[in-house]
């Protein structure tokens, strides 16, 4: 615990991986030459990887970035001699510290996997066998490999996990892993993969899933423990934000092959690749903001292996590309400058990309509001008369036309609210105002037809938004027929067609099956649905954050324009602050069912007043290799049960800025200007630290308490 | 911006939706299990045209040396009667019966499991404390009880295999049920105003399909094997009725003289049971997501 | 722990209460009367009505119900057994104990001592197909689902769906066939009478057989499909990227995993068995508990099928219990706080 917070306040150049140099020489310690990966299926065989080199120095922490589909997950698993029955690699090589790993015995295989390579993995839950303790599962490591017994295996495992910080390691060590949080688990993970002491450590997305919090801290503790044990890295991520503070190279993957490869700083400052920087442009950064910029999206989408074109991958997608140039199939990568190779044929014609101009324009001000909650509260009845409290007395407003984005980490209830506002749940109190009545207690059978269509819902996971049993459009259709939108089937077919347009879909996919529909052409179906009831109200709940990044944009931009033309008005629900920063107009910030901080984009980007806040705006990985690197806050502890809620201030436990009234009394709510207002005991106006005016000295620690 | 999907997209946009049962074709198991099937099913349906003798008519002349010959070809049994003939119009009565029997035992299970599962809460929990309590009767008991009890009819079967079998249909349903009316697509239903009964109809029912289908299959085996264990109990359908199960029974106080008698009806019920336990397995493996 | 244990009791005996009453139920439906079948078709229908009345049959059902639960509870003495009923029926433990099932109409003799002697013949046959049933599926299921699609996989599968499609009384007359007549090695009979010629242990051969056969390849396939689930989760990836050998990931990580859903499937054969056996008992004239059962239900003699049904059900919900507890002994995701 104490390491944590000294973490946090050191220097930040010591953590600046990402410019420094490499601190040994230009040694590799893994060197892919020319890899290439099958897939053998019943009917057909599937190359995900054609042709792939790229080294790893000694020390070194290389980035592979790509989105979903790219191949950079089979290459890890192809370095290891893992790639399932049907997988092979048919030719190429993997040398790792001179030895060939292509074509190993398993018995040479062994004594690579978990020993000199090891891995951290995506999802930690599922990687940890869940009937066996911590214990076991870390003290397997040494046993297999160091023959170490189990008692002195166990003190290693113990250790260990100090070593990457978890609370009371020797308790720990008999936990089993559900009863450890996603954060803990991973830590766990990452400990077993460095019992070992490996050379090189794979991590394929090892923060995906996690809350940014949290991401924040087991970023830096691999960032620490690397340079504590002399680990390289091979760190696989769709997130370039996060590869940019953690890697000294980067390589981008697009569709089995690199792209680009060279020094992080100089990829982010001057991309070569019209494919890298289309991603950088597409990410929404924390700097900007609706009015100042909008997304750039690709367009189309990754080719699936088997319909790969000829020359560049990158070129049916490419607005550069040029006939006779682009589909040479002697395509080879180019040095732009020593260390920095691309593979364009035209790199030298395109500089940076110009940002698209469009950007939104202020909204109406004046308007009145849309819909207006006060003191929402949401209990869930759980055993033994306690309950599990989603909401509490959540309060806030939504002008008309106005996107107000609900932003926290997972449990924080914003989804519990999403749910109420569309009826899909009731609250236990409160009011919800919509159209001069109370819906708060209304659930969507209870409500009349006219009110479900005003408020419709746009929901996260594309893989469950539609039906696999029914075609694209079956949901619009019956969404005209059952509000009677339109009458007759002529009328309502060409509504469907009008509004699978709207969304820029070719109508023609309106009768396919949702199995046969990309992630983002079922998001923009769910879209299309949602509009096609001609709804006052849109509650969005993480629209996009299913999506590959470079689909986001496209949605997200879509998303914008659509609520822009209707003056459609939208709760918008992500954990994804940036991209909030680039949608909203109104952000509310939720901590465990309560209200912490709500604001103007503006206002909240600009001065977030709320130490929650605070932290979750630090913990944004910028793609801007030059913006100066605030040190993170990082919050300590986990969020506590909803059951069990702190009492006093709910964020008490884990803030950075506690002081001892926190504990004892719940924090009064600050109005800071006609739309700001937090939920603390910390008067940021007036300059101290106290709150109510009354100085209680001996309460004020400024530096955080060491538990 | 162009439209999305108006680049040729994804080879799978070739496959038809009837892909998932020609999948079927591909599995050697699930063929075998179609033939066998279907050679039943083929026979039972012409058994009134084929050139067969009576079923139920004995010749006396070859009850002197029963054994298969050119007359009987798979001989007679031990009232002359003609086992060829015999076994293909039992089929007629053991594939009327089966699926009857499953059918309405799915329609009443499906209906469980779709309440339950749908409803939760109190629903949920008197429908399965009352699913516990058959399933905690071991089905054999619970079949021969009701049928010493109620008599041998194509009714009484269907209502205690619909007793015995629904609660078990009840549970897979429900718990089917319950993962996915968390999906989104119901959710987006709802707030379209559309009624639970089209939601568990339209929405739900059709995401079962596959598992109920598979389930039906090892079912429908399942109670060609109760009907035999019926008819070799003394238990099943009455005579004339030719039945597969009671065949058996009759011969086996000659089982060590002419043990063809017994061994050749044993052989159809395993191969029609088979033909739908295999069917079952090649449709799992076929529409495995 | 125990508000848990305390509140499947409670469970245990409603189920056990509410299948009694539902036996009862069904046998309204009973198209003869016992008295008809113990007197015979020749008897008239004076005699008939007269033993009715004395069996007290006429009575209404919750009337009969209620009597049969306190003879059985010890909380009434049975009336049947009563001197003056003229039934001659005769109990030595006495007419009012705990436990009293009643007076078999079939056996002519006291239920308690007809059934424990019948179960206990059952549970040995039942107990050497279950030791046998065990090991057997759990290897066949773990071989199989070790390589899902492969060529052994493949072969085991087709030998357990096979299996599974033979009837007991099919499989009984193979056997019997083969093993008896055509190479005589073994009794075509089990009827456990020493002086048979043939040894206790050779007359169990068959039958624990015949019930191995027609069973183990189900349980085989159920497990089957949990190590092929639990072979595609990703800790098993991550066990063999940890450099452990194909033994040491199956035993240190994929048994134990692979065994949790089967498990409660193990143990509902045990009630499989000792009902399920009716049909093997008949084919080898095995006196057994599910003859016991069938000729008691065939002939509407309550009391006796009443007794059957209720030790049945006991076993029934007793593994559930225990299925419950090794379930939770297997996965710590489920122990209950």
């Amino acid at each position: 615990m104490n390491m944590e917070v000294r973490n946090a306040q050191r220097p930040a150049s010591q953590l600046d991986l990402s410019n420094g140099i490499p601190c040994t020489a230009q040694e590799p310690l893994l060197q892919i030459h020319d890899l290439r990966i099958e897939f053998r299926g019943k009917d057909e065989t599937v190359v995900a990887v054609p042709g792939l080199s790229l080294d790893v120095m000694r020390g070194e922490s290389y980035g592979l970035v790509g989105e979903s589909g790219c191949g950079k997950s089979t290459t890890a698993m192809a370095i290891l001699g893992y790639l399932g029955r049907t997988g092979a690699v048919t030719n190429g090589s993997i040398r790792f510290d001179g030895e060939e790993l292509v074509g190993a015995s398993p018995r040479q295989l062994r004594k690579v996997r978990g020993r000199r390579i090891a891995m951290v993995y995506q999802d930690p839950m599922s990687a940890l066998n869940p009937v066996r303790t911590i214990g076991a599962q870390l003290a397997e490591v040494p046993r297999i490999h160091l023959g170490t017994g189990r008692a002195q295996a166990l003190e290693m495992a113990r250790a260990m996990l100090r070593d990457v910080r978890l609370p009371d390691a020797g308790d720990m060590l008999k936990r089993y892993p559900h009863q450890l949080s996603g954060g803990q688990q991973q830590r766990v993970v990452i400990a077993m993969a460095l019992l070992a002491r490996p050379s090189l450590l794979l991590l394929d997305e090892p923060t995906t899933g996690l809350d940014v919090t949290v991401e924040a801290a087991v970023l830096d503790l691999i960032a620490e423990l690397r340079h504590r044990y002399q680990t390289s890295l091979l760190f696989i991520s769709h997130n370039l934000g996060l590869i940019a503070e953690s890697c000294d190279r980067l390589g981008i993957m697009y569709s089995g092959e690199l792209v680009e490869e060279g020094a992080t700083g100089e990829i982010f400052r001057r991309p070569r690749h019209p494919y890298t920087q289309g991603l950088i442009a597409c990410i929404p950064d924390v700097d900007s903001d609706k009015h100042s910029r909008s997304l750039a999206a690709i367009p189309g989408h990754i080719p699936l292996p088997q319909e790969r074109p000829q020359g560049c991958l990158f070129g049916p997608r490419c607005d550069g590309f040029v006939a006779g140039s682009c589909d040479r199939v002697d395509l080879k990568p180019d040095e732009v400058e020593p260390g920095h190779q691309v593979k364009c044929a035209r790199w030298r014609d395109f500089s940076r990309r110009e940002e698209a101009a469009v950007v939104v324009p202020d909204g109406d001000r004046d308007a009145g509001d849309a819909i207006c909650l006060t003191n929402v509260t949401k209990l869930y009845g759980t055993s033994r008369g306690r309950s599990l409290k989603a909401n509490e007395a959540v309060t806030f407003s939504v002008k008309e036309a106005e996107i107000v984005a609900l932003v926290g980490e997972s449990g924080c209830g914003k989804s519990t609210l999403a749910r109420i506002v569309t009826g899909l749940d009731q609250a236990t109190s409160g009011q919800i105002r919509l159209a001069d009545r109370n819906i708060a207690e209304l659930q969507a059978r209870a409500r009349p037809k006219k009110l479900l269509q005003s408020v419709q819902m746009i929901f996260q996971n594309p893989d469950s938004t539609l039906n696999p049993s029914h075609s694209a459009a079956f949901s619009i259709r019956r969404s005209l027929i059952k509000f009677g939108i339109r009458k007759g089937k002529a009328a309502v077919d060409r509504r469907v067609r009008e509004l699978l347009e709207m969304v820029r879909l070719n109508p023609d996919l309106a009768e396919r099956k949702p199995e046969q529909l990309s992630g983002g052409q079922k998001q923009r179906i769910a879209i299309a649905r949602a509009f096609a009831a001609d709804p006052s109200l849109i509650v969005a709940d993480e629209p996009v954050s299913a999506l590959d990044v470079s689909v986001q944009a496209a949605v997200v931009t879509l998303l914008l324009d659509i609520q822009r033309a209707n003056k459609t008005t939208m709760l918008f629900i992500s954990h994804d602050l940036a991209l909030v920063r680039h949608v909203a107009d109104k952000v509310v910030v939720m901590y465990l069912g309560k209200v912490m901080e709500q604001g103007t984009v503006a206002e909240i980007f600009g001065g977030a007043a709320h130490p929650y806040t605070q932290a979750l705006l630090s913990s944004i990985r910028s793609t801007d290799p030059d913006r100066s690197k605030a040190a993170h806050i990082q919050l300590r502890g986990e969020m506590p049960s909803p059951v069990d809620v702190p009492r006093g201030c709910r964020f008490a436990t884990r803030c950075h800025r506690k002081l001892g009234i926190c504990e004892q009394e719940a924090p009064p709510l600050r109005r800071l200007s006609s739309s700001h207002e937090i939920l603390c005991h910390i008067d940021p106006t007036a300059g101290q630290t106290v709150s109510d005016g009354a100085t209680r000295s001996a309460d004020i620690t400024r530096e955080p308490a060491n538990d | 911006m162009a439209l999305e999907g108006t680049a040729p997209l994804m080879n799978v946009a070739k496959r038809p939706a009837r892909a998932k049962w020609r999948r079927i074709f591909r599995s050697k198991t699930a063929l075998v299990g179609l033939f066998l099937v279907s050679f039943w099913v083929v026979l039972a349906v012409l058994a009134p045209i084929l050139p067969l003798q009576s079923p139920t008519k004995p010749d006396v002349m070859a009850m002197a040396n029963p054994f298969p010959s050119a007359a009987h070809w798979l001989g007679v049994d031990i009232l002359g009667r003609d086992i060829l003939a015999r076994l293909i119009f039992g089929a007629r009565t053991v594939l009327l019966v089966a699926p009857l029997s499953v059918a309405v035992a799915m329609t009443v299970g499906i209906s469980m499991g779709m309440v339950a599962g749908y409803y939760g809460g109190q629903v949920d929990a008197v429908i399965s404390r009352f699913s516990d309590i058959i399933l905690a009767f071991p089905v054999l008991v619970l079949y021969v009880v009701l049928i010493a009890n109620i008599g041998p009819s194509v009714i009484n079967i269907v209502i205690a295999t619909t007793i015995a079998s629904a609660p078990g249909i009840g549970r897979i349903t429900r718990g089917l049920v319950l993962g996915l009316k968390q999906q989104e697509y119901v959710a987006a239903a709802r707030l379209r105003a559309e009624s639970t009964l089209y939601i568990m109809l339209v929405e739900l029912l059709p995401n079962c399909r596959g598992m109920l289908i598979v389930d039906g299959c090892l079912r429908i085996g399942y109670t060609i094997i109760t009907i035999g264990i019926l008819g070799f109990l003394g238990l099943g359908l009455p005579p004339p009725n030719p039945d597969w199960g009671g065949m058996v029974k009759e011969s086996t106080t000659v089982l060590n003289v002419w043990p063809f008698m017994s061994v050749e009806p044993s052989i159809a019920i395993v191969s029609l049971v088979l033909g739908f336990n295999l069917l079952a397995d090649g449709l799992r493996e076929a529409w495995k997501p | 722990m125990t508000r848990f244990l305390c509140k499947r009791l409670i469970m245990m005996m409603v189920t056990m209460l509410c299948a009694s009453f539902l036996v009862f139920a069904v046998c309204e439906f009973s198209p003869g009367s016992v008295a008809r079948k113990s007197l015979g078709p020749f008897a008239t229908q004076q005699q008939v009505d007269l033993l009715s009345k004395k069996l007290r049959a006429t009575d209404p059902l919750p009337v009969r119900y209620s009597r049969w639960l306190g003879v059985l509870l010890g909380l009434i003495p049975d009336p049947l057994q009563a001197p003056d009923s003229g039934l001659n029926f005769n109990d030595p433990r006495g007419a009012q104990y705990f436990g009293n099932f009643g007076y078999s109409t079939l056996n002519k003799l006291p239920v308690n001592d007809v059934i424990w002697n019948r179960l206990k013949n059952t549970a040995v046959l039942a107990g050497l197909a279950f030791a046998l049933i065990v090991p057997l599926s759990i290897i066949f299921g773990i071989l199989s689902g070790l390589k899902e699609g492969g060529a052994l996989d493949r072969f085991l599968s087709v030998i357990c769906i096979t299996f599974t499609s033979i009837p007991e009384f099919a499989s009984g007359v193979f056997l019997v066939t083969l093993f008896v007549i055509l190479w005589p090695l073994l009794p075509g009979t089990s009827q456990l009478d020493p002086g048979s010629g043939w040894s206790i242990p050779s007359q169990l051969v068959l039958p624990v057989a015949v019930l191995v056969i027609y069973d183990f390849g189900y349980v085989a396939r159920m497990i089957r499909v949990s190590m092929i689930g639990v072979m595609e989760r990703p800790f098993i990836r991550t066990a063999v990227l940890k450099g452990m050998n194909t033994r040491q990931v199956i035993f240190g990580h994929a048994l134990r995993n692979a065994m949790i859903a089967p498990f409660t499937v193990l143990l509902l054969q045990i009630n499989f068995l000792v009902s399920g056996v009716v049909v093997t008992e008949l084919v080898f004239a095995y006196p057994g508990f599910g003859r016991l059962l069938l000729d008691a239900s065939l002939f509407g003699d309550i009391a006796t099928l009443e007794a059957a049904t209720l030790v049945t059900v006991a076993i029934a919900v007793t593994t559930q219990l225990v299925g419950d507890l090794g379930y939770m002994l297997l996965d710590p995701r489920i122990r209950v706080k």
